[in-house]
C-alpha cells in the first residue's frame, strides 16, 4: 500500500518534468532552429535565453482570450484540454529508470497508443468547432493523417511486442538488455519514428496547420492561453514520442554503468528530440496526397512485411529451429 | 530518400558554420560612410553656416518633413530662421541630400533615432546643426557664388573674373 501511494507521488515530478521539458523545448527549438539557419536565436532573457519561455508563457496568459461568436463554445474550450490531457495521460505508463514509472500496466503500449489517439480529437473537434474554413480543411486533414498513421503506428510496434512478448514497456526494456531492438526492428523504428511525428503533427508532416495554405490550419480561431495549451500539447507530443521511441527501440534507461540509467533515458530523449528538430529544419512538406499516397502505399506494405517477417522468425526460435543453411 | 539523408547532413553541418547574426547593441554593424541616417546641417570650413534657406530640401522631400524660414544677415547672406526636420515622418531617402545646392544638409550613418515621445522626433536647427564640414571639407560656397556679400565684391569669388563694363567700347 505504502509503495502504491509512493508511485502515485511520482506523478509530481513526472507532470512538473513534463511541463518543464516542454517549455525548454520551445526555447531549445527555437535555438536549435537557429543555429541550423547560421542565426544565434533567442539568446537574450537569462542564461543562453533560457527563460524565453517564461516571456512567452507570460505573454500568451496575458493576451485577449478570445472565442469567436459563430463557434461552437462548449467544444472549442474543451478542446485545447484534450491535447495536453491525452499526452501528460501518455506520460503515465514512460518508464523512466527501474522502477521509476507512476503505473507499470501490463497492458502500456496499448495504453500509450489510446491516449495519444485522444489527442487527436483536440485537433478534430478544435477544427470542427472554429465555425471556420480553415479550421474546417486542418481538422479534416487531421482525421485524415491521423488515421492512416495511426495504423502502422500501431503495426510497427507489434514487431517489438513480439521479441520482448510482453505489452509491458519496462519488461520491453529489460528484454533488450543484450541488444536494442533497433538492430532487429530497424523497419520498425524509421516507420515508428514517422508516424511519431506525423502523430504529433510536427513538421514536415504538419499539414493539418500548413500555415502557407491554411493560416494556421486547425488553430486559426485559438488565441490567448488556448492557444498555448495548443502549442505545449504539441511539445508534449513531441516528448512523449521520443521518449517512447526511445523505450521501444533505443534500450529505454539501458546504458553503460558510468551514468545512472535516469540519466541515459534523458540523454536519449532530448538526442532524438534533437533529431526531431533536425527534421523539421531541413525537410519540406510533402503535398496531401503524397502524405496519404506514402502512408498507405509505402509504409504499410514495409510494416506488414516487417511483421510478417519478425512474427515467422519469433516462432522458428520458440520452436527451437535452427537457422536453414 | 538520399537527398533527404544529404539535406539532413547539410543542416546539420550547419551547426558549426559562422552565424551571420550581429548582436547589435553590444557589437555595431558596419555601416558604409555613405549610409542614410540621421540628417545634419553642416558649416562652411569658415565655421558659417552653409545652408542659403533656398527650400529646395523642403519642395523635393516626398513626405514633407522639412520646414524652414529664409531670413538675411545685415551683410546679404541667406540663412535659415529656423529649420525644423519632423524625423517620425522621415524616410531617410537622401533626396534632400541630392537637391541641396551648397552641400549643408548631409546624411550620416547614425540610425539610432528612437526617442520615448514623439515630440523629441522633431529635431531644431540647433539640433540639427554640427560644427563639421561633412563629407567636403573644402567646400564654402560663398566663396565660389556669384553673389556680393559683405567683404566679397562682385568678381572676387574662385574662379570668377572681374565684372564687364557691357556699355564699355574697350575691349
Amino acid at each position: 500500500m505504502a509503495n502504491e501511494t509512493l508511485q502515485l507521488l511520482m506523478i509530481v515530478p513526472v507532470l512538473a518534468g513534463a511541463f518543464v521539458g516542454a517549455l525548454l523545448l520551445v526555447w531549445w527549438e527555437r535555438r536549435l532552429l537557429g543555429f541550423w539557419q547560421d542565426r544565434l536565436g533567442p539568446n537574450r532573457l537569462g542564461p543562453f535565453g533560457i527563460l524565453q519561455s517564461v516571456a512567452d508563457a507570460i505573454k500568451m496568459f496575458t493576451k485577449d482570450d478570445w472565442v469567436p461568436p459563430f463557434s461552437d463554445r462548449v467544444v472549442f474550450t474543451l478542446a485545447p484540454t484534450a491535447a495536453v490531457a491525452g499526452m501528460l495521460m501518455g506520460f503515465a505508463v514512460v518508464p523512466f529508470a527501474p522502477g521509476l514509472v507512476i503505473v507499470d500496466l501490463n497492458i502500456g503500449v496499448l495504453f500509450f497508443l489510446a491516449m495519444t489517439s485522444l489527442a487527436v480529437y483536440s485537433v478534430l473537434l478544435g477544427g470542427l468547432a472554429s465555425n471556420n474554413k480553415y479550421s474546417l480543411l486542418g481538422g479534416l486533414r487531421s482525421a485524415a493523417q491521423m488515421v492512416t498513421y495511426e495504423v502502422f503506428m500501431g503495426l510497427s510496434i507489434m514487431g517489438v511486442v513480439m521479441l520482448a512478448g510482453s505489452f509491458n514497456l519496462s519488461a520491453i526494456v529489460e528484454a533488450q538488455r543484450s541488444v536494442w531492438f533497433a538492430v532487429p526492428q530497424a523497419l520498425g523504428l524509421v516507420v515508428f519514428l514517422i508516424a511519431g511525428i506525423a502523430e504529433a503533427h510536427r513538421l514536415p508532416f504538419d499539414l493539418p496547420e500548413a500555415e502557407h495554405e491554411l493560416t494556421a490550419g486547425f488553430h486559426t480561431e485559438y488565441s490567448g492561453m488556448k492557444f498555448g495549451l495548443i502549442m505545449v500539447g504539441e511539445y508534449l507530443a513531441v516528448i512523449l514520442t521520443s521518449a517512447m521511441t526511445v523505450t521501444l527501440f533505443l534500450g529505454g534507461w539501458l546504458g553503460p554503468e558510468f551514468l545512472p540509467p535516469l540519466v541515459w533515458f534523458t540523454l536519449k530523449t532530448t538526442l532524438l528530440i534533437c533529431f526531431f528538430v533536425l527534421l523539421r529544419a531541413s525537410l519540406p512538406r510533402p503535398r496531401y496526397d503524397q502524405l496519404m499516397a506514402f502512408g498507405w502505399k509505402v509504409l504499410l506494405p514495409i510494416t506488414l512485411l516487417n511483421l510478417l517477417v519478425t512474427g515467422a522468425l519469433a516462432l522458428w526460435w520458440r520452436d527451437g529451429g535452427v537457422p536453414v543453411g | 530518400m538520399l537527398s533527404h539523408l544529404r539535406t539532413l547532413w547539410t543542416v546539420l553541418t550547419h551547426t558549426f558554420t559562422r552565424k551571420d547574426t550581429v548582436e547589435y547593441p553590444e557589437t555595431m554593424p558596419y555601416m558604409a560612410p555613405r549610409y542614410r541616417g540621421r540628417i545634419v546641417l553642416t558649416r562652411d570650413p569658415d565655421g558659417e553656416e552653409r545652408c542659403v534657406a533656398c527650400n529646395l530640401c523642403a519642395a523635393v522631400c516626398p513626405v514633407d518633413c522639412i520646414a524652414l524660414q529664409k531670413t538675411e544677415t545685415d551683410d546679404g547672406r541667406w540663412y535659415p530662421e529656423f529649420f525644423r526636420i519632423n524625423f517620425s515622418r522621415c524616410i531617410m531617402c537622401g533626396m534632400c541630400e541630392e537637391a541641396c545646392p551648397t552641400y549643408a544638409i548631409q546624411l550620416i550613418p547614425d540610425f539610432e533615432l528612437a526617442e520615448y515621445r514623439r515630440s523629441n522626433m522633431v529635431y531644431e536647427k540647433s539640433h540639427l546643426l554640427i560644427d563639421g564640414v561633412g563629407k567636403y571639407p573644402d567646400y564654402s560656397f560663398w566663396q565660389v557664388a556669384g553673389k556680393a556679400i559683405h567683404g566679397k565684391d562682385k568678381g572676387e569669388a574662385e574662379r570668377e573674373s572681374a565684372p564687364v563694363n557691357v556699355r564699355s567700347l574697350l575691349p
